[in-house]
Formats: C-alpha cells, sequence, structure tokens
C-alpha cells in the first residue's frame, strides 16, 4: 500500500501531545489564501511511499515519543484523501501502541454509506483528531478556502457522534476569520461538541509566502499582516481557549 | 541550650580514610536530591557589586581590543605573583593568576615566540631579558617538536590534512583531581607522592620509565610544596584538610589556580567538583553554621573566579579556539554505580549562576545526562538551557560504563575518570582533504604539491565508488601514519618541555594515558561518497589535470536526514580511521581514540579545503562537529539527531560533538511545553546512544543584532562546538557561520 507523501518533519512540537513525527501528504481540495503548504496542494506532486517504509522510519523516534507522550501526526495537503492507506498505516503503529493523530480540514466529508465506511474505519484506528473550523461563516468561508464550510461542520458533527477526541484549531486571519460575531458563533458551535478537548488560536504568519513565490503563484492575502497580540488574546478569550 | 550540646555532624568514614579515593568519599557521603530549583536564593549584595566589577573590567578589554592587561615580564609558575583580587573586602574565595584580575599571564615554555607573538597582537611586549633567557639558554616544547618533525610531517601541516596540533601551545585536557587538595590537604598528598617515590624502581633496573617516573614524581612533589606557598600568600595554611565548606572551596580552587598559573593549556578543566562540594555544605548547613545564600554565595564567588580564567593567544590560536575559551568544564549530575542520582542541591546551585550572575561561556556547564536524573532535575536543566544556551549535555548511560562514575569532561567532550586517566590531546585530521587527495594521487588540491606519497591518481572522468573508496582506504592509512608519528613527537616534547607538575601530583601514580586523535570533515566526507555512490558524479580538471571541482548530476541522500544509505557511509569512515589509527604506535603506550569534533576550526579547515565532490565549494567552512552540513538535514531536528547518534561511541571514545540550535518557538506553544519538549528531545537521543548535543534556543534576529549593536549583548552566550563563548567575542567569519547553521523551525 502506497500513500502519496510531500514530507516529513520529525520534530513536530505543536500539531498535537508531545513530540510528533509529522506526515505532511500530498494534496488537498481546498486553496486556503493563508495555506503556508501551497506545494502540498497539486494532486499529482509528491513521492510515493509505502507503509512499511514509513513505518521503519517511525519505529526509530519510538523513545522521543515514549518521553514525551507523543506519535505520528498525520497532516497534509488533506490526509483524508488518502483514507485507506491512512487505515493501514495506523494498524501498523497501532501494534506498537504509537498515538495516532490526523490533521484535517474535514473538507471532503460527505454522509455516503461507502465513505462513512472507511472513514469510520479510520476513526477507530485515531486517537486524536485535529480539527480546522476556520470560519464559520459559510460566505466567508468560501472566500477563505474556495469551498463551504458546510462538509466541515457536518464532519465535526460526525467526529461528535463517533466520540472521537478533537481539538479545534482556528487559524487567525485579520480581515478574513478574525471578527468578534463570527468568533461568538464559532464558541456556540464548538459548546455542542463534548468530544472537545482543546481550542486552539492559530494566529495567522507570513512564513509561507516564499513558496508562493516558488510556485509562480500571487499571494492571495498580499498586504494582510499578522494579528495583533491583543487580537489573538480576544479570539482565545472569546473561543474559551 | 540544646543546639549548643549537640554534636557536630560528621563524615561517614570509609576507604577513603586509608587512601587517595575521592569516589569512596562521595558515594559514602553525597545526599542526593530529587526535588525541584524553588529552594535557590538570589545573588547577595556582595555577589551583585563583584560581578558588576568583572563586567566593568570585560567592557574595558572589548574596548582594549581584547586584552586588558598582559604581564611581560614575570614568567607564571605557581608561586610567580603575590596575591591579586577583585575587592578582598567583599569577595568569599580568593586567588587571581597573576597580581590582578584580568591580567593575563606570561607563558612561554610551551613556546616563546607563540608569547611574543601573542603580546604582540595586543599591543605588548615581552620583557627581552625573558625573551633573551628563553632563546638563549631554555629550549621549548615548540623548538623540541620542530627539531623532530620530518618534511613530510610539515608539509601535512601545512596543507592542513592534519591541523589544530598542539605542538605550539599547551596541549591541555588534563584534569587534575583538584578535590584531593580539600579532603586531604596537602601534607597528605606529598606523604602519599613520596610513598610512591619509594615504589619506583627501588630495586629494579633504571630503565628509561624508571627514570622518567622519579623525575617526575619528584616534581609533582616540588607543585605540591609551591601550592601551599601559593595559597600562604594568600594567608591560608592548606596543608591540613578543609574544615568546612568555604575551605574546602578555597582549597579546591588553590589547586586549580595553581594548574593555570603553571599551564596554558587549551582547554584547563575542572572536573566534578559540585556534588563532592555538596557535601560539605550540607554538613555546614546541617550544623547550624551556613545559611542557603551563604551556601549559594560560597558557589556564586567560584564561578566568578572560574568565569575570569583567561590566557594570551594569538591570532592563529583564535581561529582554531574562536572566543577566547578556556573550558573550565565542570561536570553535573551522572548516576553513581549503585543507582542513585549523583544530583544534590549544589547541581542545581551551580546551574543556577546562570541566573545570578547571568548567562556565560565559562565555567563550560556540562550536565550528564542519564535517562534515570531525577525528573525535577532534567527539567531545570531544560529550563536554564532555553534561557541562557549554555549547557552542554553528555550521555552518562553510554559513559559510565566504561569510566565509572567518577569521571569528568575535559574541553568539550572528552571522559576520563578523574584522578586516575589523562590524555593526549590530539586535534584532527581531515577526512574530506584525504578524499581529495585520493582522487589526486596525493597532491594538494589547492597548492598542487605532492603532499601525500604520489599513489594513482584516478583518470576516469566519472567518479566510480568501488575506485574511489579503494584509494581512500590507502589515503586513510598513509594519514593515519603520519598523524600518529606527529602526535608522538608532540607528547614526547610537552612531557620533556612543558610537563604538568601540579596536575599530575593531582593525580594517581598510574595513569591510564590515551592518544587522543580526531577527525574533521565527516558529513562533507559522507555526502561527498554518497554522492559518487547514489548519483553522477564528473571531474573537472585543470590544466595540470588535477581534479578541481565536481559536477553532480542527480540527486543523493545526505547525512542529517536518519538515511541509512549515507548514515551508513558516516559510521564507515568512523570505525575505518579509528582502526587505521591502531596500527601504529602510540608515545607512552598510550590507548588511542578518537573524536568526531572540531571545536570552531570547522571554519578554518574549510578555508583550506578545495571544491568538494557532495557539491560543497571551495573554502566553505565545514558542519562543526559530527553536525550533518548547515541546511542539508530536511526532514527536522530528531532525524539530524538520529544520524549522528548512530556514530559508533565505542569507535569515538574520546566524544562524538553535536551542536544543536532551535528557535523558541518550535521548540514548543509555551515555557512549559518548551521544558517538556527539550527533556522528551534529551532522553530520547540518550536512549538512542547520542553522545553530546550542545543545545542553543534563540532566534536568528538575536544574533543579527548583537552583530550590529555588540555592546548591547555583553552576555550573549551560545554553544558552539562543545564549548560555549560570548557570541561578540568570535570573529566576524565565524559570526556568520554560527548563523548559517541549520536553525531548526517547525513547517
Amino acid at each position: 500500500m502506497q500513500g502519496r507523501i510531500h514530507s516529513v518533519e520529525t520534530f513536530g512540537t505543536v500539531d498535537g501531545p508531545g513530540l510528533r513525527y509529522i506526515i505532511f501528504t500530498q494534496g488537498c481540495p481546498l486553496r486556503c489564501q493563508f495555506c503556508h503548504n501551497p506545494d502540498t496542494w497539486k494532486m499529482s506532486d509528491g513521492k510515493m511511499m509505502t507503509v512499511q517504509e514509513l513505518v521503519d522510519d517511525i519505529l526509530d523516534y519510538l523513545p522521543f515519543f515514549q518521553a514525551s507522550g507523543g506519535g505520528v501526526t498525520v497532516s497534509g495537503g488533506e490526509p483524508l484523501l488518502q483514507c485507506k492507506f491512512l487505515i493501514h498505516l495506523f494498524k501498523e503503529l497501532k501494534k506498537y501502541g504509537i498515538h495516532t493523530t490526523i490533521d484535517t480540514s474535514g473538507g471532503l466529508f460527505s454522509s455516503s454509506p461507502h465513505y462513512l465506511e472507511t472513514l469510520d474505519e479510520l476513526l477507530e484506528l485515531t486517537d486524536l483528531v485535529l480539527l480546522d473550523l476556520k470560519q464559520i461563516n459559510a460566505e466567508k468561508h468560501k472566500t477563505l478556502t474556495g469551498l463551504s464550510n458546510e462538509h466541515i461542520l457536518a464532519f465535526a458533527n460526525h467526529l461528535k457522534e463517533k466520540e472521537v477526541p478533537v481539538w479545534v484549531r482556528h487559524v487567525l486571519v485579520p480581515e478574513r476569520s478574525d471578527f468578534d460575531e463570527d468568533l461568538h458563533a464559532l464558541r456556540s458551535f464548538i459548546d455542542t461538541l463534548p468530544n472537545v478537548e482543546k481550542i486552539e488560536v492559530l494566529p495567522y504568519h507570513k512564513l509561507g509566502v516564499y513558496k508562493y513565490e516558488a510556485l509562480g503563484t500571487d499571494y492571495p492575502l498580499e498586504g494582510i499582516e499578522p494579528p495583533t497580540e491583543d487580537r489573538v488574546r480576544n479570539a482565545e478569550m472569546i473561543l474559551g481557549c | 541550650m540544646a543546639t549548643e550540646t549537640k554534636e557536630k555532624l560528621q563524615f561517614t568514614g570509609g576507604k577513603w580514610e586509608t587512601e587517595i579515593d575521592v569516589r569512596d568519599f562521595i558515594v559514602n557521603n553525597f545526599t542526593p536530591y530529587a526535588e525541584d530549583d524553588s529552594f535557590l536564593t538570589g545573588p547577595t549584595k556582595s555577589t551583585v557589586e563583584l560581578w558588576n566589577h568583572v563586567m566593568e573590567l570585560t567592557s574595558k578589554e572589548r574596548k582594549n581590543g581584547g586584552v586588558y592587561d598582559m604581564d611581560t615580564k614575570v614568567v607564571s609558575t605557581i608561586t610567580s605573583h603575590g596575591p591579586g583580587y577583585l575587592d578582598q573586602s567583599k569577595e568569599k574565595i580568593v586567588g587571581v593568576q597573576t597580581d590582578a584580575p584580568f591580567k593575563r599571564s606570561l607563558q612561554p615554555f610551551g613556546g616563546i615566540r607563540m608569547a611574543v607573538d601573542a603580546a604582540n597582537a595586543y599591543g605588548f611586549e615581552v620583557d627581552k631579558e625573558v625573551q633573551h633567557i628563553f632563546t638563549a639558554y631554555r629550549k621549548t616544547h615548540n623548538q623540541g617538536v620542530f627539531d623532530a618533525y620530518t618534511p613530510e610531517i610539515r608539509a601535512a601541516r601545512r596543507a592542513g590534512i592534519i591541523t589544530g596540533l598542539p605542538d605550539a601551545y599547551g596541549r591541555g585536557r588534563i584534569i587534575g583531581d583538584y578535590r584531593r587538595v580539600a579532603l586531604y590537604g596537602v601534607d597528605r598528598l606529598i606523604e602519599d607522592k613520596q610513598e610512591q617515590l619509594r615504589t619506583v624502581g627501588a630495586n629494579g633496573m633504571m630503565s628509561e620509565e624508571v627514570i622518567r617516573d622519579r623525575e617526575e614524581i619528584n616534581e609533582q612533589i616540588r607543585a605540591l610544596h609551591e601550592l601551599k606557598q601559593l595559597a600562604e600568600s594568600y594567608g591560608f595554611d592548606i596543608s591540613e584538610p578543609a574544615t568546612n565548606a568555604e575551605e574546602a572551596f578555597q582549597w579546591l580552587y588553590f589547586g586549580y589556580l595553581a594548574a593555570i598559573k603553571e599551564q596554558n593549556g587549551a582547554a584547563m578543566s575542572l572536573g566534578r567538583v559540585s556534588t563532592f562540594l555538596d557535601i560539605y555544605i550540607n554538613r555546614d548547613l546541617e550544623n547550624g553554621i551556613l545559611t542557603e545564600e551563604e551556601a549559594q554565595e560560597l558557589v556564586d564567588h567560584f564561578v566568578m573566579k572560574l568565569r575570569i580564567v583567561k590566557f594570551s593567544r594569538t591570532p592563529d590560536y583564535n581561529e582554531l579556539f574562536s572566543g577566547d575559551p578556556t573550558w573550565v568544564t565542570e561536570s553535573i549530575g551522572g548516576i553513581a554505580n549503585d543507582g542513585r542520582p549523583l544530583v544534590t542541591k549544589s547541581s542545581f546551585r551551580f546551574l543556577h549562576t546562570l541566573d545570578n550572575l547571568g548567562p556565560a561561556p565559562e565555567p563550560n556547564l556540562t550536565v550528564l545526562w542519564s535517562e534515570q536524573l531525577p525528573e525535577n532535575f532534567k527539567k531545570y536543566c531544560a529550563k536554564m538551557s532555553i534561557k541562557s544556551s549554555a549547557i552542554q549535555y553528555e550521555n552518562d548511560d553510554i559513559m559510565r560504563p566504561i569510566y565509572g562514575d567518577d569521571y569528568g569532561i575535559a574541553c568539550c567532550v572528552s571522559a576520563m575518570a578523574i584522578g586516575k586517566q589523562m590524555q593526549f590531546f590530539g586535534a584532527r585530521a581531515n577526512l574530506a582533504k584525504a578524499l581529495l587527495y585520493a582522487v589526486n594521487g596525493g597532491k594538494d588540491e589547492v597548492s598542487e604539491v605532492q603532499v601525500a606519497p604520489a599513489y594513482a591518481p584516478i583518470e576516469a572522468e566519472y567518479l566510480d565508488y568501488d575506485e574511489v573508496m579503494e584509494k581512500y582506504d590507502d589515503m586513510m592509512e598513509w594519514l593515519a601514519k603520519i598523524y600518529v608519528n606527529t602526535l608522538n613527537i608532540i607528547h614526547f616534547m610537552h612531557d620533556k618541555y612543558s610537563y604538568e607538575r601540579i596536575e599530575m601530583a593531582l593525580h594517581d601514580k598510574e595513569v591510564l594515558r590515551t592518544m587522543a586523535c580526531g577527525i574533521a570533515g565527516l558529513s562533507v566526507a559522507a555526502d561527498s561518497l554518497s554522492a559518487i555512490k547514489h548519483a553522477k558524479v564528473k571531474t573537472i580538471r585543470n590544466e595540470a589535470g588535477l581534479v578541481v571541482d565536481y559536477e553532480i548530476e542527480g540527486d543523493f541522500p545526505k547525512y542529517g536526514n536518519n538515511d541509512d544509505r549515507v548514515d551508513d557511509i558516516a559510521v564507515y569512515l568512523v570505525k575505518t580511521f579509528m582502526e587505521k589509527i591502531k596500527h601504529y604506535k602510540t608515545y607512552r603506550d598510550a590507548v588511542p581514540t578518537q573524536s568526531v569534533l572540531t571545536i570552531t576550526s570547522n571554519v578554518v579547515y574549510g578555508k583550506k579545503t578545495g571544491n568538494t565532490p557532495d557539491g560543497r565549494k571551495a573554502g566553505e567552512a565545514f558542519a562543526p562537529g559530527a553536525n550533518p552540513m548547515h541546511g542539508r538535514d530536511k526532514n527536522g531536528a530528531l532525524a539530524s539527531l538520529l544520524s549522528v547518534a548512530k556514530l559508533p561511541y565505542e569507535d569515538s571514545l574520546d566524544g562524538i560533538s553535536n551542536t544543536f540550535s532551535i528557535v523558541p518557538k518550535s521548540l514548543g506553544k509555551d515555557e512549559d511545553a518548551r521544558v517538556m519538549n527539550l527533556v522528551a528531545m534529551l532522553d530520547g537521543y540518550a536512549n538512542k546512544g547520542g553522545h553530546h548535543l550542545n543545545v542553543n534556543v534563540f532566534d536568528r534576529e538575536t544574533l543579527l543584532d548583537a552583530m550590529d549593536h555588540p555592546e548591547q549583548y555583553p552576555q550573549l552566550t551560545i554553544r558552539v562546538s562543545g564549548y560555549a563563548v560570548n557570541f561578540i567575542k568570535l570573529t566576524r567569519e565565524q559570526q556568520i557561520e554560527v548563523i548559517n547553521r541549520t536553525f531548526h523551525e517547525s513547517r
């Protein structure tokens, strides 16, 4: 079984508990304006890697996971584009008791029975989902990401039903996702999800700008600066971080 | 009152009472501490005032071009100078190298020319009479070495295939067991040496060895008498054991002071004193004659003295060992053979000096890390690392089985049993250049001089891995031989002309000696071979037919990504060169070892080495120590650590240095997370068998700003390669090299 992988980062410290081995999968249906990994968008890029190759490498890091309560986080790209691959990967990781996390937008969610069967099998093997709730307002969500948030919210509700632990993450972008009324609405939505263990505000940063230049793409947030510390604190207050 | 009649707490007896055995004293008397840092106290008024005084002198020294004052007339010996003080009314621990702080001593025994050059470089002039004496009547180490060097050795040295050699400066890396002075008093140590003398060659043949041993022991006894005189000049009688904590610090420091007055070795390391001294502190606290504030004050004042150790160095020397380092290495922590962590409250107190006095490169604070250390201590170390970037970590779990539980680190990464072992410091051989010699049949790619034997060069346009490896093997064999020969000469002459009398007086009679060889350019050599093996490497020749550049077609695995395809090559090189060193006889039958450590000479090595097949351009700096080349470790920090951890310690017993820099944000979201993550990282690295790690936590921007505004960063400390420096004391070239290193940042 092979997956399409963009790269790995062996010292992840912010994407889940402890020290994380992060697998960035290749390919994403969204086009988030603030994305700092636009090089993971294209479905055809990246390199093919087998489950075995990844597991062999990951096992080298067991002492770090054990010392920190860490594990493996699959990020992207959109990892749920490769559900079957993740099932195989996580099955292997679970043999070694490794903590598994998926970092997803949930944008691919569908209620078709066929899709749900695969998804639920994966969720059985998943210890934590990092769920990006980028904008509760459907219109603004479309501007920000290119797609509506309807599937994402349905996905959140599905995770609630399945009682999968979730950390909600909200990327705070001035003029896009930093409006008090939306933050309050987001908070109300999160309050309906008892499986949410943690809420994090991720201040938008410009570290990915050079990648747009390298890809020859216009930077969609040209002229927008990272949020002030005050606005970050405000969002954290409203969301109850 | 009850407290007055209470019997004073005494030490637990043991073997240490009948034999010189400091370790036995420690394990019988130390009090392990597993709680947190909340007991620590801030600096006293005296401490603050003394430190301000030191910082003023530091600032004057910098404005004066790097040297504040220098003795140009009185040759430094244990007893050469009268007492000197920072501020006698405030100092709890006294003693400086000359008659005033920041006045560097004159030490010509290593080489009079070096002493003269060092003075000239800073606008001083060595007294004519002294110059005359050391030219006309008294030969020095440096002259002896050059008398014995062959033309081949001189050529190899000039080309920079072996370099950094201690043939023009004191070899250092010998740790006297300074604790013995406090525990036994000097008279007992003299008696012990006299007893040793009686047993050496008393009834047998007067062989060369016996004659040498008898002369050396007599020199040691003489040095011990001088040590007593040194203490007397400050008003102390140290013939008897120290009776309280303050005396224990002072006695021990006199031992160390004598060593640095007599020797200007590159690394003048202290050993492992904090837990030893804690026993005295603890007894005084229990007996009610010392408070915690006073205990911390003793530590602060002692450490202050260690921070102002200074030597006169030449500009050449500063290129190799940039930033005026002295390697007053103090080893803290570790686990006793019986499983108890050797962490005491004083382990905390020593690290706490980084708060009370602010960060500083010296003493070179080295934590002997073990997964078994108490969690609270681990967290405190991590916290102080994040704050100060002044701490290095070495893996006690892999060293303890080899050196026991009373070893210390000399210099950067060299473990040795204290008082029982010493090393012949051997700097390093350039493995990257040796690879180029293999390609060019022993001709230097820069000077075009035939330095190595004229083996058949490679003639093909594209490099073939097997052919290169065969030739490289021959070249390494030659390099190992000339290298060991060179070191034999150096250490023969150092013993003869600049013997470390007081340091060796604080050793047992039977001393294990190691010949500490070393390699530089490991990551360049490994990546070059990986390119040859996994991509296609085309040779570019100059008019004379010498290969001077390489073109790489295709990609190849690079060391630093936990990729066995190249990491195995690095492992192979370490094992192979160690094997080759073992082929040759060493001076005084020293046990051969090697290190993967460059100190800051990775810059000089790079300068002297042409284009390499990994794509590195001529003159570009090598990575320091065992580090992957800058920017080639693409899979994050842990992958980089794992590549280095694969290098076999058993084939590199003199240490494997790794320098790690990370920006605070990438270490974790907040202070707590950063501490936890750093602890986990160190635990994981130790578990994987990694040997050494320098930990730097700061943003690149801080360094850039410090380059422009040095006056605002008088105490900015960074770890380079086995030691720490004041960033602003580095040359501009070194500063840029540090800034170009991989800073681990998460995506």
